[in-house]
């Protein structure tokens, strides 16, 4: 199915929940809603023509001028071979994206990676806490405003100059 | 350490649960990971995998080195078979900036990424034979490493982390005389992969301790976005070289081994191991094919220095020899990427152990860990 | 070695001849010990590694020493040099004890081993039951080790270790007894006195089933051990080291020594109760020479199994505890009880023996390992691309 074929079956369904489908310099892709986000997983893993059996790639993007997190989904079916990759924003004071960890087993962990990284809360997912970083990490690395904290466990994190090795003169 | 007694109502004896620590520091070869088992006696109730050992934040790091200088970084990802990342970089940045590559470019990139998989299996199999006990198979299988090694430290002058690919092509041309070498390894290797055969595979010692062993069926392994050897092994057959061909792999003629239950059910973790071998020796088909049909020409695109993709985001898949490896990459017009994502075979495959284990023995779970082909540094970057 | 010391002192009573004969055996003991088995220990490991890099393709230790002979001794000297390590935590006496008593329970068998016709510490009457008895003695000291390590994997492998032991001595003990029955002695001396020393005459070959509980016997032992393919306490990739994880320096390598020790005395119980031990024709009438041929050929038959042992260890994988107890108990403990039933239906069916069963088991074996050369050499031409199709050309392997 070409992904105006694809696009067409969501809003039928799902109606204004749905983008058009958008192009630009690179991939096109379709926007869906934040909190319907979760329905439409399951509708293209369980609909007979789409069959969106995999979710191969999974992607927060922090977009601060446009003051949104981005959740980039790039699906795939194995079954009839076609892929489309849809995109969902989220406020960025209080990002919060419907879970699909429900339709595909493989969003456990990319989103748990997800809220590492970027902060990006989901609700119903089944175990969400750190995954790369420490439990009691401060901040969320990813996020273009980031700034480190001065020290983690009394490990300081500052060095004035690059020659500026303690305990050396 | 006490251990506390109860007598249950049947009159049997209630015992407790051990918390056993799998910890980051193991001596064996699949890297810096670490489980917690909750195991009673020998068989585990659950393996939870804590990752993060070996996070260096990569992506972060692509924000502020640019396009031309990650190149380096992608050999970090994934060092046992770095030759893939390099492609996965260099596919995504030129699918952003338009660049077209020249076809013997293209050909010396699937030269070197084939060898590069040829390395990574070797390493794969033979720290899985070393996993479940047989330490001679790894030793073989390193010096046929070696040679690759050889080959390829004469191709860019690196054993490990190769640095090879540029944005728009390859590095250097193949030196002269090198196709006769790679001819000669080839020729060489392949019986070498027979040897390797009798002495492991269908030992019945070894079959035993992984026929049966942790069978994943196909529908979990496509929910849970397994790919490469560990899908194929669980008996789809898909391979992003044959299915959507990219560079020039359309022109090749080769296999897709599957994996058929043959020592026990599809899926388990022999199959998953003998679609690597079979793997190695399609791997050298196709080479011996692209170094016949190599063409003349340039090996690289004219690139400007100061590179500036139009501002937009893409999505690239290529082939690793741990599966299908998702590079997405944002660029916002200027001359650092956006934002740069690696989704690789190793993750998915960290994020299924907790759900295997269950009911497996502790001598089990490194059977599953080496089947799975895991490496470390792909799961954190 | 009693009638040694009684040479050596004369005819004394009461409690000097006590005394005397208390201080030959530890002057023996120390000499036994030291003298032999601590060096065969050595020199077993140097082997170990040699014929494991040879299989590997590799060189193995070739620099302390003409081909690194010596290196045994350089790692002995490195260790007892070592930093004594007690971890904090874990029951300080019985971690310091536990090499002892492995060691202990592995040295003291050597008291029944024949090495010669007339070199042997005691000839006990029950040799063959004191050796199974006292080897026993090493579950003791791996349970303490794995224990008191405090570390539940060290627990989880002195645990394995011990079950794996334990269980393996039944199949073992059923193998001793066809070996026992053709003898008629538990003697050691005697179940060699009983063989000859053509082929044909040692007990391995008397029947199909004599030949099935030396294979049960050899098997057996290296279970007990712990040798691969049942090294599973010991299982690098799991446990570190098992039961030995926290030890370091000296102690850590008594547990080795017992092992390769223990490989030597395997040998020597393969060889005596089924190879014929020491038996050499009688080629001279000189003692002294008599009893060099006849060690030389002990020494040998028991290191070739040492060979066979390393050789298995370097090549086949290990073997999954519940698959463990799953031959010892439904496959080993019933071949053992046929081999004993077998045995005995064939020594009262021929009661003189068999001459033609005999040259038939023979035969039988020498075309084995005819075969297993001629296999070898299929093997090593395949693997060097003789007759070789590259592939994708025609048929694929």
């Amino acid at each position: 199915m070409t992904e105006q074929e694809i696009q067409r079956k969501l809003e039928e369904r799902f109606g204004a929940a749905v983008g058009p489908v958008a192009e630009g310099a690179g991939d096109s892709w379709i926007e869906v809603d934040a909190d319907r986000i979760d329905e439409v997983a399951a509708f293209m893993k369980s609909d007979p023509a789409l069959r969106f059996d995999c979710l191969s790639n999974q992607t927060g993007l922090d977009l601060p001028e446009r003051n949104h997190i981005q959740v980039v989904y790039n699906l795939l079916s194995y079954e009839h071979r076609h892929e489309v990759t849809l995109k969902v924003n989220a406020d960025r004071e209080k990002p919060v994206v419907n879970t699909v960890e429900a339709t595909w087993k493989a969003a456990n962990w990319l989103e748990r990676e997800i809220y590492d990284l970027l902060g990006v809360d989901f609700p119903g997912h089944s175990d969400l806490r750190r995954i790369l970083l420490p439990d009691d990490w401060i901040g969320h690395p990813l996020r273009k405003d980031y700034v480190e904290a001065p020290e983690y466990h009394g490990i300081s994190t500052i060095r004035e100059s690059m020659l500026d090795i303690p305990g050396r003169s | 350490m006490s251990v506390e007694v109860e007598i249950e109502g049947r009159g049997g004896i209630a015992t407790e649960e051990m918390t056993l620590n799998m910890g980051p520091q193991h001596p064996s070869t699949h890297g810096v990971l670490r489980f917690i088992v909750k195991a009673d006696g020998e068989i585990m109730r659950t393996a939870i995998p804590d990752i993060g050992y070996l996070h260096r934040s990569i992506e972060k790091i692509a924000e502020k080195v640019g396009w031309h200088g990650f190149m380096p970084y992608t050999d970090r990802v994934d060092y046992v078979a770095a030759m893939t990342a390099n492609q996965g970089w260099a596919m995504a940045s030129e699918a952003l900036g338009g660049i077209e590559v020249p076809r013997r470019g293209e050909y010396c990139r699937v030269i070197a990424a084939e060898l590069g998989r040829i390395c990574s299996h070797l390493l794969a199999v033979g720290a899985m034979g070393m996993d479940i006990g047989a330490i001679t198979p790894f030793t073989h299988a390193l010096r046929e490493r070696e040679m690759i090694n050889d080959l390829l430290e004469e191709l860019c002058g690196a054993r490990l982390t190769f640095n090879y690919m540029r944005i728009g092509g390859v590095a250097w041309d193949l030196p002269p005389g090198y196709r006769d070498k790679v001819i000669d390894f080839l020729d060489h290797f392949e019986p070498v992969i027979h040897e390797l055969n009798d002495l492991l595979s269908y030992n019945k010692i070894y079959v035993e301790r992984l026929a049966n062993v942790a069978p994943i069926s196909a529908e979990m392994a496509i929910s849970y976005n397994l790919v490469g050897p560990n899908l194929r092994g669980s008996g789809v057959s898909y391979d992003l070289r044959k299915d959507r061909p990219y560079s020039v792999y359309g022109d090749f003629e080769f296999d897709v081994p599957v994996g058929m239950g043959e020592q026990g059910t599809v899926g388990d973790c022999w199959d998953r191991y003998i679609v690597r071998m079979r793997e190695c020796l399609q791997s050298c088909w196709i080479l011996r094919q692209a170094l016949d049909q190599i063409p003349e020409g340039p090996v690289i695109a004219k690139v400007p220095r100061n590179f500036k993709p139009k501002a937009g985001d893409v999505h690239v898949r290529v082939e690793s020899a741990r599966g299908d490896m998702n590079w997405y990459v944002a660029a916002d017009g200027s001359e650092f990427p956006y934002r740069v994502h690696i989704h690789t075979g190793s993750f998915a495959a960290m994020s299924i152990i907790e759900e295997i284990s269950e009911g497996m023995m502790i001598a089990d779970l490194v059977a599953i860990i080496a089947s799975l082909d895991i490496v470390a540094p792909e799961v954190d970057r | 070695m009693q009638e040694f010391i009684d040479g050596l002192i004369g005819t004394t009573t009461g409690m000097e001849q006590h005394l005397a004969y208390l201080a030959g055996m530890l002057v023996f003991g120390a000499a036994v010990v030291f003298g032999f088995i601590l060096p065969i220990a050595g020199v077993t490991s140097w082997l170990e590694r040699r014929v494991w890099a040879r299989i590997q393709s590799r060189i193995g230790p070739n620099r302390v020493g003409p081909a690194g002979f010596l290196q045994w001794l350089a790692d002995g000297l490195k260790n007892l040099l070592k930093e004594d390590v007690v971890p904090d935590a874990v029951d300080a006496r019985l971690f310091r004890l536990a090499p002892y008593v492995v060691v202990t329970g592995f040295v003291a068998a050597f008291v029944a081993v024949p090495f010669a016709g007339s070199l042997i510490i005691a000839d006990l009457n029950i040799g063959i039951l004191y050796i199974t008895a006292v080897t026993s003695l090493v579950v003791v000291g791996i349970l303490m080790a794995g224990w008191s390590s405090n570390n539940k994997w060290s627990m989880l492998g002195g645990i394995r270790s011990a079950t794996q032991i334990v269980s393996y001595e039944i199949p073992a003990g059923l193998a001793i007894f066809p070996a026992v029955l053709l003898s008629g002695t538990l003697s050691m001396q005697g179940i060699i006195e009983s063989q000859g020393w053509e082929p044909w005459n040692w007990h391995m070959f008397h029947s199909p089933f004599a030949l099935a509980a030396f294979l049960l016997f050899f098997v057996s032992t290296l279970a007990e051990g712990n040798r691969t393919p049942f090294d599973l306490p010991e299982a690098e990739s799991e446990l570190v080291a098992g039961f030995a994880t926290e030890y370091s320096g000296m102690r850590s390598l008594l547990f080795f020594l017992a092992e390769w020790g223990n490989l030597y005395l395997i040998g020597a119980l393969v060889a005596t109760l089924y190879l014929g031990g020491w038996q050499v024709p009688d080629f001279t009438r000189s003692t002294f020479l008599l009893a060099v041929a006849q060690f030389g050929t002990f020494f040998l038959k028991a290191y070739f199994f040492v060979f066979v042992a390393m050789w298995i260890r370097a090549t086949l994988p290990r073997v999954r505890v519940d698959q463990l107890m799953s031959l010892c108990w439904k496959y080993m403990v019933p071949i053992g009880l046929v081999s004993v039933i077998g045995t005995a239906s064939v020594m009262v069916a021929f009661p003189e023996g068999n001459m033609t069963m005999r040259m038939a088991m023979t035969g039988l074996v020498g075309l084995l390992i005819v075969r297993f050369f001629l296999r070898v050499r299929y093997h090593l031409r395949r693997s060097k691309g003789v007759g070789f199709q590259p592939t994708g050309s025609v048929a694929q392997g």
